[in-house]
């Protein structure tokens, strides 16, 4: 099927313009309480119109795939929003969160999956592509970490064992060497990159989900909502990454304004909580002091 | 670099980064800056929204899983677009009715 709608490309950047601003306008309303309402309409009307355009001008080979997608994500959505409790809230936040850092890993892997088929990928592409895997499936199973901890299905005291950093080190190696060894394809391990399914990104994938799950299980569940706002700027960064593998400019600023905007809520949240973020961060090395 | 889902304005791969690089600079500065004071009962509802925000991967989702030529490729596009649409859905409705219970009287 060839795309719906015939909008030349500068329409199109115009178009995600216009959604970049309402994101912006969105966030910026919900740091008051009488406008945040107002502010959440206008960020979900952005997301509307750069969605909706997208599906239009896109050119879609497999629209009964895709319309099946949106259908049933938005089912489970609407489904999980309305029947949850005011207090398992912040656990589905989690989940959502995740949910989008998944979703970022599995574009950026698709992508690098068609670039080796047509044989068309730059040195940009699976570097960007890399980064995003990884910061996308620390932020997935990090999150389902947070929310099983926050909702009571997996145990929320703080997980401390010796050696805890230097597993969590040896994971981000993993992972950043599968990267480069898509990136650089050295001739190391002859076709095996090569292959349809593009072996090292899934490689890159599994080190980085460990790396995730280690990173939030030494995490006492008192400190689940911060670890949650972190993830969620991770997400937005995975978002942004995967902008840089597709060259889309929209995903670009949306994904890096919840990035930053993530971050600065995260100290936030640290301060008024009296918490230390680099506490958090590395798992409280500093209530053991006995790591490393 | 002509593959028509990745809507690529200049056609070096350098000028396109930097033209990427420097959307990621400034929006960088824009979140830096908006998020100033914010009410402590606030927090949650901005980070769900924002979270919703992080859902714009369900646009990348929907360009792979389109254009997806593999079969690889479109099933994780397809798992992608249904992750990002529950992510983008759920969480702009999660925020609202959040945002309905300060409404409803219930601030401290």
């Amino acid at each position: 099927m060839a795309a719906i709608l015939d909008l030349p490309e500068a329409a199109l950047a115009f178009v995600y313009l216009v959604a970049g601003v309402m994101f912006i306008q969105g966030l910026r309303d919900m740091t008051h309480p009488r406008t945040a309402p107002r502010g959440n309409l206008i960020s979900a009307g952005g997301m509307a119109l750069a969605v909706g355009v997208t599906v239009l001008v896109t050119n879609i080979l497999t629209p009964v795939l895709l319309f099946a997608g949106l259908l049933v994500g938005g089912a489970v959505g609407v489904w999980l929003a309305v029947t949850v409790e005011t207090t398992e809230m912040p656990q589905l936040v989690g989940l959502f969160n995740g949910f989008g850092g998944g979703a970022s890993a599995l574009v950026a892997g698709a992508e690098v999956i068609d670039m080796f088929g047509t044989g068309s990928f730059g040195v940009g592409v699976t570097a960007t592509a890399s980064l995003a895997g990884i910061i996308g499936a620390v932020t997935f199973w990090g999150s389902v970490v947070a929310a099983g901890k926050l909702h009571g299905v997996i145990d929320d005291s703080a997980v401390r064992y010796d050696g805890e950093q230097i597993a969590k080190a040896a994971f981000l190696i993993v992972a950043v060497l599968a990267g480069l060894h898509l990136t650089l394809r050295p001739p190391l391990l002859g076709s095996v990159p090569l292959a349809e399914w593009v072996p090292s990104y899934w490689v890159l994938i599994v080190a980085a989900s460990i790396l995730g799950v280690l990173l939030v299980i030494p995490i006492g569940g008192a400190d689940m909502p911060v670890v949650i706002a972190l993830l969620n700027s991770y997400s937005g960064l995975a978002a942004a990454t995967t902008g840089f593998v597709l060259s889309n400019s929209v995903l670009i600023i949306a994904g890096t304004l919840v990035g930053a905007s993530g971050l600065i809520l995260t100290i936030i949240m640290c301060e008024s909580m009296n918490r230390s973020l680099a506490n958090v961060f590395f798992g409280g090395i500093g209530e053991s002091g006995d790591d490393g | 670099m002509t593959d028509p889902a990745t809507f690529v304005l200049a056609t070096d791969g350098a000028s396109v980064f930097v033209r990427n690089l420097t959307l990621f600079v400034l929006a960088a500065f824009v979140g830096y800056e908006i998020i100033t004071k914010i009410p402590t009962n606030l927090h949650t509802p901005l980070m769900s929204g924002a979270n919703a925000i992080s859902g714009i991967t369900l646009i990348g989702s929907v360009v792979v899983a389109g254009s997806g030529e593999t079969l690889y490729a479109t099933v994780l596009g397809f798992l992608a677009v249904v992750m990002a649409t529950v992510n983008v859905v759920g969480g702009y409705l999660v925020t609202n009715s959040m945002l309905d219970q300060f409404r409803s009287g219930g601030r401290d």
